[in-house]
């Protein structure tokens, strides 16, 4: 018999998560397909954006992920983040990543704190896979672009105290008609609005603005995928050139940029040789000139 | 008015209303192979799944009646998912889900006045085919591990396991065990004991791929199922439903277990 003592210890891992008579009648329930719904309910201290803060400003507590990029190329896109967290002045992590798979179609990338962050984009992928799987069916690319924006909204609180965090979203759509238009890439901003960027770039954190403009100068439609891959590490050297909190290739250490494919044949990461390659041939044409 | 029934008589009133009932539907067999562990099951509908996928290496499998198993199917997801974002994804096991189903189902069946009419099945695909595991449970709640390899589930479940038992191999390939799995359900329920010829449309088949990683389950449909069942060297001119000698009689004995 479960007293009311070891239920509260478990509390932490899941409320009522007690299986000793049975799955608990929240987990028969029949209702939602969608697991941050049902955590709502089965237990909400799991659920990023429900835990009090004290009042104040906490941000610089936190670790910060920077500069995220993304672009769509021929049949896909392509989504591209440095390495580097910072906690004010100094290096939080060297080699930390801020680009995931989001589902087999589709790429999310983070920025600010990242502690948030992290826990956001594995509530999110499980968020994917369990409506995948309750429904039998995958949800459609602004389906999935709208959950992460209600995420993202439901931050707003912790994110007014200086604990934001600003995805990027990218996927290929499976219901598009032909394979330019494939690839189409999500912003949002710190209160979850959610904007297609239909000019096919964009970027995010805190080097955005160097990355934006490098991509705004050099990015055309139709790219194909080997020369956005390059442009996307090129962008991300163009911000780690500016912003100190933005990380460039480490060649010392072998930390490349974690750079991300979305096309019909689902998401790919380039592997560490193919990375390295990109990033060593950037570095060495910045050898010859300094702005690219 | 008051009645007195005997416990005796009430769980027993109630496990023949379940295994009545669950007698009256389609068979499903679950094989360990090479490539992985493989679900068949005959389901005429294509909307409505009674093998599906619950977490990267466990698959679920279920004969009886769809709402009740459905039922179960989405806890098993829900539970899954909730460990796996609680601890971490290694950490979600099919020995866990078959207890929790286990529990489920048990309480059900004392609590309650109508059991369950579901059998399930819970797999876990390891790294080698001695390292799968293979989980039934049934309408009271009672696990069974198959250690064998093959499980079968249904109202003639005793009866396709005596059918295709000897035959299983755990090492041969999937398109092998496919059609092993698909012998052995059409050697049961056919007109007056003779073995049946499961068309691709009838079958449901998923299989949970050891290669993979991270999400291993898929879906084997349309022209992919067709070639592997098709593809029957050892058997060519026979097909894949005369593989062995003994089958109208071995069904025919076992077409009278099915009715008690």
């Amino acid at each position: 018999m479960a007293t009311a003592a070891q239920t509260n210890e478990r509390n932490h891992v899941a409320a009522d998560l007690d299986t000793s008579r049975g799955m608990p009648a929240i987990f028969a329930n029949t209702g939602t397909s969608s697991f941050t719904q049902f955590l709502a309910v089965a237990a909400p201290d799991l659920l990023p954006g429900r835990r009090p803060l004290p009042p104040g400003v906490t941000a610089e507590h936190g670790t910060h992920a920077t500069t995220i990029v993304a672009l769509a190329c021929d049949g896909g896109v392509v989504m591209a983040g440095d390495r580097r967290a910072t906690m004010g002045n100094l290096i939080g992590s060297r080699d930390i990543e801020k680009v995931h798979s989001a589902d087999p179609y589709s790429l999310v990338g983070t920025a600010g704190t990242a502690g948030v962050a992290i826990e956001m984009v594995r509530l999110f992928q499980v968020e994917l896979e369990h409506y995948e799987k309750i429904e039998g069916a995958t949800l459609s690319l602004e389906g999935k672009s709208n959950r992460l924006a209600a995420m993202i909204r439901n931050n707003l609180g912790a994110a007014l105290q200086g604990l934001a965090v600003v995805p990027l979203y990218a996927g290929f759509d499976l219901a598009a008609t032909e394979p330019a238009t494939a690839g189409r890439i999500f912003s949002y901003d710190v209160a979850g609005g959610l904007y297609e960027e239909r000019s096919g770039y964009d970027a995010v954190g805190s080097g955005s603005l160097f990355a934006r403009s490098a991509l705004k100068k050099r990015f055309r439609t139709g790219l194909p995928v080997d020369d956005a891959i390059r442009l996307a590490v090129e962008a991300l050297y163009d911000a780690a050139d500016d912003d100190t909190a933005t990380g460039g290739p480490d060649l010392t250490r072998k930390i490349y940029p974690v750079v991300m494919t979305a096309t019909a044949e689902g998401t790919r990461r380039l592997s560490e040789e193919q990375a390295a390659a990109v990033a060593e041939s950037v570095v060495a044409a910045r050898m010859e000139n300094p702005g690219g | 008015m008051q009645f007195y029934a005997s416990p005796e008589q009430i769980m027993r009133d109630r496990a023949e209303y379940a295994r009545k009932n669950i007698a009256r539907g389609r068979n499903a067999v679950v094989l360990t192979c090479a490539d992985g562990v493989l679900f068949v099951t005959e389901n005429v509908s294509t909307a409505l799944h009674k093998v599906s996928e619950i977490y990267d290496r466990i698959g679920f499998a279920a004969v009886g009646r769809y709402n009740e198993f459905e039922n179960l199917r989405r806890a098993g997801v829900r539970m899954a998912d909730l460990n796996g974002f609680s601890y971490d994804r290694r950490d979600v096991t099919g020995r866990m889900l078959a207890n929790a189903y286990a529990q489920t189902l048990g309480a059900i069946f004392t609590d309650q006045t109508k059991p369950f009419e579901v059998e399930i099945c819970v797999a876990e695909v390891g790294t080698t085919p001695a390292d799968d595991e293979l989980y039934k449970i049934t309408y009271d709640g009672t696990v069974h591990d198959f250690p064998s390899g093959v499980l079968a589930m249904g109202g003639n479940a005793d009866a396709i396991v005596e059918n295709i038992g000897a035959d299983h191999q755990p090492d041969e390939p999937l398109a092998t065990a496919l059609r092993l799995a698909v012998r052995g359900l059409g050697s049961v329920g056919g007109e007056g004991g003779a073995p049946r010829t499961l068309p691709p449309n009838q079958l449901e088949v998923a299989v949970l791929d050891r290669a993979r990683t991270g999400r291993t389950f898929r879906r084997i449909t349309g022209a992919a199922l067709t070639a592997m069942l098709e593809q029957a060297p050892e058997a060519a001119q026979g097909g894949y439903s005369s593989g062995k000698g003994g089958d109208a009689a071995d069904s025919a004995a076992n077409g009278d277990n099915s009715n008690t």
